[in-house]
């Protein structure tokens, strides 16, 4: 056998394994990519009609659809990229949706300028010290005084995110070289809040 | 004043001010691409209609989903209606929810704390 079919045999292997990967993890969708307006619209909605067909509730479906959204604009406006070119720009990222027997997982992992991280750890680490009341307080603190950035965010994702699961923000980075890490994101949605 | 007529799609809401009728309302989903671009007009149409507004304004927000930069020109529209209540019109805000949706009825209170304006929460059904 040459180099070449070898090559062949060991990546339909590597498609196999990363298959069943997927299904041990549970995983219901996958990406890495530049996230878009369009491919949130298009990852939400192939997400409510799975949702849909699972018979979820109402309110886990709200949920899923909401944290969804703000980790997939989270990305599409603050990732940093390591070495930007005309076609390789900021926004893009790996988006990774499970559905467990209890919960929802919703995943975004993405690059981020290490000066960032300590502004985001605080930022972090208040929300997820806070409880459900505290959480609308900083909400509403931050309505009141946070603009609109020129990217369109309004700095309230995290604190919807915490405030919509009633679970903590499982974060880590994870250092690429002396300037930037990857930035993981977890939020966990149960499905039987009632 | 002009009427403004927005139809709604699956990212922005609809979007009704039309003094003569006395509707004002903002309803379904909003996610849009550009938060600032699609409330720009309707902040601005507020603005000249605050000066000249005479009869009661009743605003209606049925709204069923909007994302977090949603939610800043929300407030955005809220405040000027406080602007106006402030100024001795008569205003009123009504927060229209999915009886069964908690998030949209603490939305509405979380609101109504932030302005000084009079807020009517009504739950409506689904089906």
């Amino acid at each position: 056998m040459d180099g070449k079919s070898t090559d062949i045999k060991e990546f339909l292997e590597f498609v196999y394994s990363f298959y069943k990967t997927m299904k041990e993890q549970r995983v219901q969708l996958v990406y890495e990519g530049e996230i878009t307006h369009q491919i949130t619209k298009a990852f939400t909605s192939l997400t409510e009609t799975n949702m849909e067909l699972d018979a979820e509730s109402q309110s886990t479906q709200k949920k899923v659809f909401h944290v969804m959204v703000e980790c997939l604009q989270n990305v599409g406006k603050h990732a940093d990229c390591l070495e930007c070119t005309d076609s390789r720009k900021d926004g893009r990222g790996t988006f990774i949706l499970c559905k467990g027997n209890d919960e929802y997982t919703i995943t975004t992992g993405n690059i981020v300028n290490k000066i960032k991280i300590p502004e985001m750890v605080e930022v972090l680490e208040k929300i997820n010290s806070l409880d459900k009341e505290g959480l609308k307080q900083l909400y509403k603190q931050q309505i009141k005084e946070g603009r609109l950035s020129n990217k369109g965010g309004a700095g309230l994702g995290f604190i919807d995110i915490a405030k919509k699961t009633g679970n903590p923000l499982y974060y880590n980075f994870l250092s690429i070289n002396e300037e930037f890490s990857f930035f993981v994101l977890t939020s966990v949605i149960s499905r039987y809040n009632d | 004043m002009e009427v403004i007529k927005i139809v709604g799609t699956d990212d922005t809401p609809s979007v009704t001010l039309d003094v003569a009728n006395e509707i004002f309302e903002i309803s379904g989903r909003s996610l849009p691409e550009d938060v600032a671009a699609f409330y720009e007009p309707i902040l601005d149409w507020l603005e000249r209609y605050s000066e000249e507004a005479s009869g009661k304004t009743a605003f209606n927000f049925k709204l069923v989903y909007f994302n977090t930069a949603s939610s800043k020109m929300i407030l955005d529209i809220l405040l000027k209606l406080e602007e106006m209540y402030e100024s001795g019109k008569e205003v009123l805000v009504r927060w229209h929810y999915p009886e069964d949706d908690e998030d949209m009825q603490e939305a509405g209170e979380e609101y109504a704390d932030i302005v000084e304006v009079p807020f009517e929460q009504i739950s409506y059904s689904m089906d």
